[in-house]
């Protein structure tokens, strides 16, 4: 898919109209990411239960329509599961974005395979990570 | 508009691209890659050192070079130009080799907060190594600077002050005379970064009251990695070098050395001789074009571009609101849309621009911005690239979404 495609089939509707932005009462883990080349900030918050359950997830902060779309599509996919199958889904985007996913793989991303062919525009893969790299940090330890 | 300078530029030849990003890099004439390829084909050799024929041309024209940017931006003596691989390179020789011995505890350094990361981290580094205090000259929203405000923050103490004489960002240029002068008043030395003005007016260092001033060469259709340091000689002579090593000295003994004459004491290590060599190329190009035509194209271009931005619904450009003040730079924002994307989209189109903070934080923190989309021209670039360009910038929104 060109950039283009990738705006209006999945970019847009996330951006635009996002189900985890904004601000959360009494999360449990708050984690800030930043993107260095653009100086784009993003803040998750995430209330994790004694069974390590993300029970609900939010994020705040600027940055682009990918970031902003990646993050939302990101949390649609791991609220509900445990932190260490959040880090495991981070790992697969992760090597999805370096073209070393298997099509198994890409399938547990759900939507967010749809940023696959982000891999080909070096220019935004950071902006497509920002999100899960946040998270990575977050769970990290749990 | 009649381009007759596209034929000497190939990456512009086929008319594909619309390169609207010469703040950032400019692109490079025949007549530069030339001088480069005749100084590797004919001449190539380490200059300076050698006793045979080619060392011996290479250092002349090595040499001629550096008389040739002399003569360009008005130094009294070729040994006060240094040779650098880029602006902040030249702005990091002056923090080590200058500011660090020079500077105490509870001096003041003054900058403003229009200034390229590259002339604030240097000054950062010196500050928290020497105590002394760095302090900003504030701008107003349209980057403007007052007379009041450069009295208030250059008072006594005050040992160094940096500016630039364009900014990458609004394109405005700021008043630099006053600001030398009143750090001439106070005792401070002054440093100008003209990396965003040499390109495109002719710049004079006694005219601009600088003891240092630093450019790139790439900003101006030579080679990337060369760069130039402009420093009085009196300041020169009793700095201690910056690089040590190769040709830098006059004789080294087991625990000492003897350093070479100026400007060698400067450029440790083999040189960039044919960088050099495309720089001198590039300055006698862009004279024979002359700065006036340089000046009408870009503010003819910038006028379509912030014409064209204003007809832009949701769109808004920042900066002065006279083209004549821009830089051939128009830095602005489409409401709703990320300047990332907008830069994406538009690549889509051919259209090359910058979007992000342009290594200016301070400066959009303070203007409340968060990042920007960045147009610049050159005299290269016409008026049928502006309307192609405004035309992708209509829909913009449109591709990210929005219904208007």
């Amino acid at each position: 898919m060109e950039i283009k495609d990738i705006y209006r089939e999945i970019v847009n509707e996330h951006n635009l109209h996002p189900s985890h932005r904004g601000e959360m009462e009494n999360p449990t883990k708050v984690m800030a990411g930043v993107n260095p080349s653009c100086g784009d900030k993003l803040t998750l918050q995430f209330r994790i239960n004694d069974d390590g359950i993300i029970e609900d997830a939010m994020y705040t902060g600027s940055g682009c329509a990918v970031s902003q779309a990646s993050c939302d599509m990101m949390l649609d996919l791991v609220i509900g599961k445990t932190t260490g199958e959040a880090e495991r889904l981070a790992n697969i985007f992760t090597r999805m974005i370096k073209g070393e996913a298997s099509p198994e793989e890409l399938e547990e991303l759900e939507e967010s395979e749809a940023l696959e062919d982000i891999a080909h525009m070096p220019a935004r893969v950071k902006c497509a990570v920002l999100g899960w790299h946040t998270m990575e940090k977050l769970v990290d330890g749990d | 508009m009649t381009n007759l300078f596209k034929k000497d530029f190939p990456i512009l030849g086929d008319d594909r691209y619309i390169y609207f990003d010469n703040a950032a890099t400019s692109q490079r004439p025949r007549q530069v890659t030339e001088a480069v390829r005749r100084f590797n084909d004919e001449t190539n050799s380490n200059p300076l050192r050698g006793l045979y024929q080619w060392s011996v041309e290479a250092t002349d024209r090595y040499e001629a070079a550096r008389h040739r940017v002399a003569g360009f931006i008005g130094a009294k003596h070729d040994e006060e130009i240094i040779f650098t691989r880029n602006s902040t390179e030249s702005l990091n020789l002056i923090a080590y080799s200058w500011a660090l011995d020079n500077l105490t505890e509870g001096d003041r350094i003054v900058i403003t907060v229009l200034e390229h990361h590259s002339d604030i981290l240097p000054w950062q580094m010196v500050s928290k190594k020497t105590g002394a205090v760095l302090d900003y000259i504030e701008c107003d929203e349209k980057g403007g600077i007052s007379d009041g405000e450069i009295e208030k923050k250059i008072v006594p103490g005050t040992k160094l002050v940096c500016c630039m004489e364009v900014s990458n960002v609004l394109g405005c240029r700021l008043p630099v005379e006053k600001i030398t002068s009143r750090a001439h008043n106070v005792g401070a030395v002054t440093v100008v970064d003209a990396a965003q003005s040499v390109p495109h007016r002719p710049v004079n260092v006694r005219a601009l009251g600088a003891d240092f001033l630093v450019f790139s060469g790439h900003k101006l259709m030579a080679p990337m990695g060369i760069g130039v340091l402009y420093a009085k000689l009196s300041l020169l002579e009793n700095m201690t070098p910056f690089l040590r090593g190769g040709e830098m000295i006059e004789s080294v003994t087991r625990y000492g050395a003897v350093w070479a004459p100026l400007p060698q004491r400067f450029e440790a290590g083999t040189v960039n001789a044919a960088g050099a060599v495309g720089l001198a190329a590039a300055i006698d190009y862009l004279e024979d074009i002359g700065f006036d035509t340089v000046r009408e194209r870009e503010e003819k271009l910038v006028s379509l571009l912030l014409d064209g931005i204003r007809s832009v619904p949701h769109a808004e450009f920042y900066g002065s609101d006279d083209p004549k003040d821009h830089g051939g730079i128009a830095a602005f924002n489409i409401k709703g849309c990320h300047p990332h994307d907008v830069a994406s989209i538009l690549d889509t189109e051919n259209i090359c621009i910058r979007a992000g903070h342009h290594c200016a934080q301070p400066l959009h923190d303070h203007l409340g911005l968060q990042s920007t989309a960045r147009a610049s021209v050159y005299f290269y670039n016409d008026e049928s690239e502006a309307e192609r360009f405004i035309e992708a910038l209509k829909k913009v929104r449109g591709w990210l979404g929005y219904g208007d």
